[in-house]
């Protein structure tokens, strides 16, 4: 049952790393706009070449 | 121009977003226009970043509307050289674009945008102070950091709570002790810390707010549990308390929605323009509008605003005054003729003598009122506020008589049943029940396009006994008339030809007419089509020219309109029923002046239902800054003893208003207009009535689309039932506050019990307070209906919102 005593120190270690994470995701801005970043996802140059041009108009 | 401007440079591939991909170019765009932009005071307050090599500058672009405007904005350096990375914030409708400071200019971002049809909006407020993100990172933070503490000693205790140092020993439980207690020091400082303060300020200006004592509470147990670790007692409650602040701050989180493209707080200084052009001699020059002064020469071009009350020198001047009095018929002006600030010169260029200072002109003077200083925010959630002075006191009284009772019978027991009852009654869920009652029924109000600045004007809305209304814009519309052929009567054909030649346009009017006189006509080609913005059209169809417009722009063209005079004759009452001021639009063959169609403004459908509907439970007034010409018709309406003022001015509104309150009633004004804007902030909710949500509207609470006008009754109704949602709400967090303070009277609080109590009562108060009141608000859904179609109307009456291309034909 001992090895709990490192493995919870280890899980807390985890878990810190994710909360930096999420505190960094939010120092650069990321949750200030949350419209535009899945618009942008669409817009790779290759993919709308292909497409037929009407297939955008309902996306508006 | 775009198009070969987008080809050259390897970016056609806009126009196969599909048909929405367009932008509509109002005029070419000379760099002259925004050279005021590099002058250092104007650029250094715009500017978010600069230094030798790059600048970073925010420009709000209300032309955004599709995908393809994020893919143009986005590419928009590969169009000019020394541009670099450009990010679009779509909801924001903004773009944030850096370039070389060496290289490229300001304004040479601004001329590239608005030679795009991407103008930027520039406006007086944009000087004044930096736009703020709505949603402060800080609360992000503060919310992750509780989220995570909150998991992670929720995972601890569970082990403890199941028994699990029975095969691990007592170390076990010290060490998950001191973890939690590890976790728990950064949410109690920095995550709470609002509420500290909050409380703090609360505390010295003698009052009890609800973060009274939520801090208390806080503070009791992490005192109770660090004592217990540390002493080597128990595991203390940090799971608990971490889970609290999580939830509180989940509330704060969901009341803070705001609507970004909607702002509530506009004086005259968001929709005067940054610049105007002076004229000096010859030479034109675009200067900011701080720097001019009376007496100065202003050249006003095809729908640009008069910043400051003026003196036409060259007209003829056709001023749109619906900025300043919501009516939408243009007004002409002779040279020599004062113009107040506000009015918008629609068609040729005009030039105006300064008289008064822009902000010494008769609209701005009315923002210099009481009103305007005046803050709302300090009767912000008074409901809760109310309740908890009482509430604190009780819970306050029971711990001390509980702390006394013990010191006599167990004087062991009497600190910890003390703190125990702060533990216990730490009001979480009856701080939750409101931020997010009300913060989901402004989410329903919002679907059925209605926008309430913040989810406590509903506590206002459920207060309110007297409704005042406006009358041009909100009770009538001007969408709601008939329409009206004057002249001799017209052949089949020569309707038809009129027919084609509505098609054509997207100015309101002719399309109200085509609306009206469509039938069975089917449209005929039109040749040679051209339409001068504010005057009129010009086409041939079926080898005839014919010209439809404005009766000064037909006389301009030598076409005598006889029927001219008959304006006022017929607007003055001949009928039995007077309409309402008609819009004329005048038609002429062949250079001849064939009649008019007259376009009545009538009350708005079912308005008629709404007066009657709210006379029942609301003393009913309305001012109008209009002619008395329709008392009779609405003095019916609204019954005998209700006030009808007419030719009211802005300032004799507010007023009003302010008697009204004077005699203890809280007052909503519904109106449009920036006639109005006083009386809206007077007002204790000031509901503004726009055609279309995202266009201009004074500073107001709630923000109406005129769809819902008909609807307001239910919307006062739902206000009142979300607030009695909250009430009931308050009433379940009392009995499980009576169930948790007499375990922790009887000085036996375990931390399992205190874990288990704690999220329930705030998951179910939180639970009923937003299904009930989204069950309450599919009262409205039949209201979505009418207010899409008013939407689609909107949209048709603001060409450049979304036309798909100058040059195309109307569908």
């Amino acid at each position: 049952m001992s090895i709990i005593l490192i493995l919870i120190p280890l899980s807390i270690l985890f878990a810190l790393a994710f909360l930096g994470a999420f505190i960094w995701s939010v120092r650069s801005g990321q949750f200030e706009d949350t419209t535009t970043p899945p618009m942008r996802l669409l817009l790779d140059d290759k993919q709308i070449s292909d497409r037929r041009p009407d297939s955008e108009s309902k996306s508006k | 121009m775009v198009f070969d401007l987008l080809t050259e440079n390897g970016l056609d591939r806009f126009y196969q977003f599909g048909t929405a991909a367009g932008v509509r170019v109002n005029r070419p765009t000379k760099a002259e226009r925004f050279r005021f932009l590099d002058e250092p005071a104007v650029r250094a307050r715009l500017v978010d970043f600069s230094n030798a090599q790059l600048t970073r500058v925010t420009l709000r672009l209300p032309a955004i509307h599709c995908i393809a405007c994020v893919w143009l904005l986005e590419n928009l350096f590969r169009l000019k050289p020394g541009l670099g990375q450009s990010q679009v914030n779509f909801p924001r409708q903004e773009v944030s674009i850096a370039f070389e400071t060496a290289r490229v200019k300001l304004s040479d971002v601004a001329a590239l945008l608005a030679s795009l049809g991407y103008e930027p909006e520039l406006k007086l407020a944009d000087l004044e102070s930096p736009p703020h993100p709505r949603v402060p990172r800080r609360l992000w933070v503060q919310l992750g950091l509780a989220g995570f503490a909150f998991g992670n000693a929720m995972l601890f205790s569970i082990a403890t709570y199941l028994g699990l140092d029975v095969f691990s020993g007592p170390a076990f439980q010290k060490l998950v002790g001191f973890i939690s207690l590890a976790l728990a020091v950064p949410v109690v400082i920095y995550s709470a810390a609002d509420y500290h303060r909050s409380a703090w300020v609360s505390l010295r200006q003698k009052l009890l707010n609800i973060d009274v004592p939520i801090a208390a509470g806080v503070i009791a147990i992490f005192a109770q549990s660090t004592f217990e670790v540390v002493s080597g007692r128990g595991a203390g409650y940090f799971d608990s308390l971490c889970g609290l602040i999580f939830f509180l701050l989940c509330g704060k989180l969901f009341q803070q929605k705001t609507y970004e493209r909607l702002a509530f707080d506009r004086d005259y200084k968001s929709f005067f323009p940054l610049s105007v052009t002076r004229k000096q001699g010859r030479a034109e020059e675009s200067v900011s509008l701080a720097q001019l002064a009376v007496g100065d020469h202003l050249l006003l071009r095809n729908g640009e605003l008069i910043p400051a009350d003026a003196r036409l020198v060259a007209g003829p001047a056709v001023i749109d005054y619906s900025f300043v009095t919501g009516e939408s018929e243009p007004v002409e002006k002779q040279a020599d003729d004062y113009l107040y600030a506000g009015g918008r010169q629609i068609g040729g260029a005009i030039e105006v003598e300064m008289v008064k200072g822009v902000s010494q002109s008769y609209l701005t003077s009315l923002w210099n009122q009481d009103a305007f200083r005046k803050d709302k925010t300090a009767t912000l959630n008074a409901l809760t506020n109310t309740y908890s002075q009482r509430f604190t006191k009780i819970v306050i009284a029971i711990a001390v008589g509980v702390a006394v009772f013990w010191a006599f019978v167990d004087p062991a027991k009497s600190l910890k049943s003390f703190t125990s009852v702060l533990i216990v009654a730490c009001p979480c869920a009856l701080a939750l029940a409101a931020p997010f009652a009300l913060g989901t029924a402004q989410r329903v109000l919002a679907r059925r396009n209605v926008f309430l600045k913040n989810p406590y004007v509903l506590e206002t809305l459920a207060m309110v006994d007297a409704v005042v209304f406006d009358k041009t814009g909100t009770l009538t519309a001007a969408g709601a008339g008939s329409v009206t052929w004057t002249g001799a009567p017209l052949s089949e054909a020569e309707e038809c030809w009129f027919y084609s030649m509505t098609r054509h346009s997207t100015h309101p009017l002719p399309v109200r007419i085509g609306d009206a006189i469509a039938r069975n006509h089917f449209p005929e080609p039109v040749r040679s089509f051209l339409e001068t913005a504010g005057c009129g059209m010009e086409g041939a169809v079926a080898g005839n020219e014919i010209w439809m417009g404005s009766g000064a722009w037909l006389e301009s063209r030598g076409v005598g309109c006889r029927s001219r005079g008959d304006e006022t004759l017929a607007s003055s009452g001949k009928k039995s029923e007077p309409p309402d001021v008609g819009s004329y639009v005048h038609v002429a063959i062949n250079g001849k002046h064939r009649g008019a169609y007259v376009l009545e403004s009538a009350l708005r459908p079912e308005a008629d239902a709404l007066i009657t509907k709210l006379a029942e439970n609301y003393e009913l007034a309305l001012l109008s800054g209009d002619h008395e010409r329709e008392r009779a018709r609405l003095a019916g309406l609204f019954g005998e003893a209700a006030p009808l003022r007419f030719n009211q001015s802005p300032l004799n509104k507010l007023g009003f208003i302010r008697d009204l309150q004077r005699d203890g009633q809280t007052v909503m004004m519904v109106g449009d207009g920036l006639n109005d804007a006083g009386a809206l902030k007077q007002s204790d909710v000031g509901v503004a009535v726009v055609e279309n949500v995202n266009a201009f509207s004074p500073a107001s609470d709630v923000i109406l689309a005129a769809g819902m006008v008909p609807r307001l009754g239910d919307v006062l109704r739902y206000a009142k039932q979300s607030v009695r949602t909250v009430r009931a709400a308050f009433v379940i967090s009392s009995l499980y506050n009576v169930v948790g303070v007499a375990i922790a009277a009887s000085g036996n609080l375990s931390p399992i019990v205190c874990a288990i109590l704690m999220p329930l009562s705030s998951v179910s108060v939180v639970a009923f307070a937003c299904s009930v009141t989204a069950w309450l608000g599919r009262d409205l859904a039949d209201g979505a209906r009418s207010s899409s179609s008013a939407r689609t109307a909107a949209e048709r009456a603001e060409p450049e919102l979304c036309a798909p291309n100058p040059m195309q034909v109307r569908p």
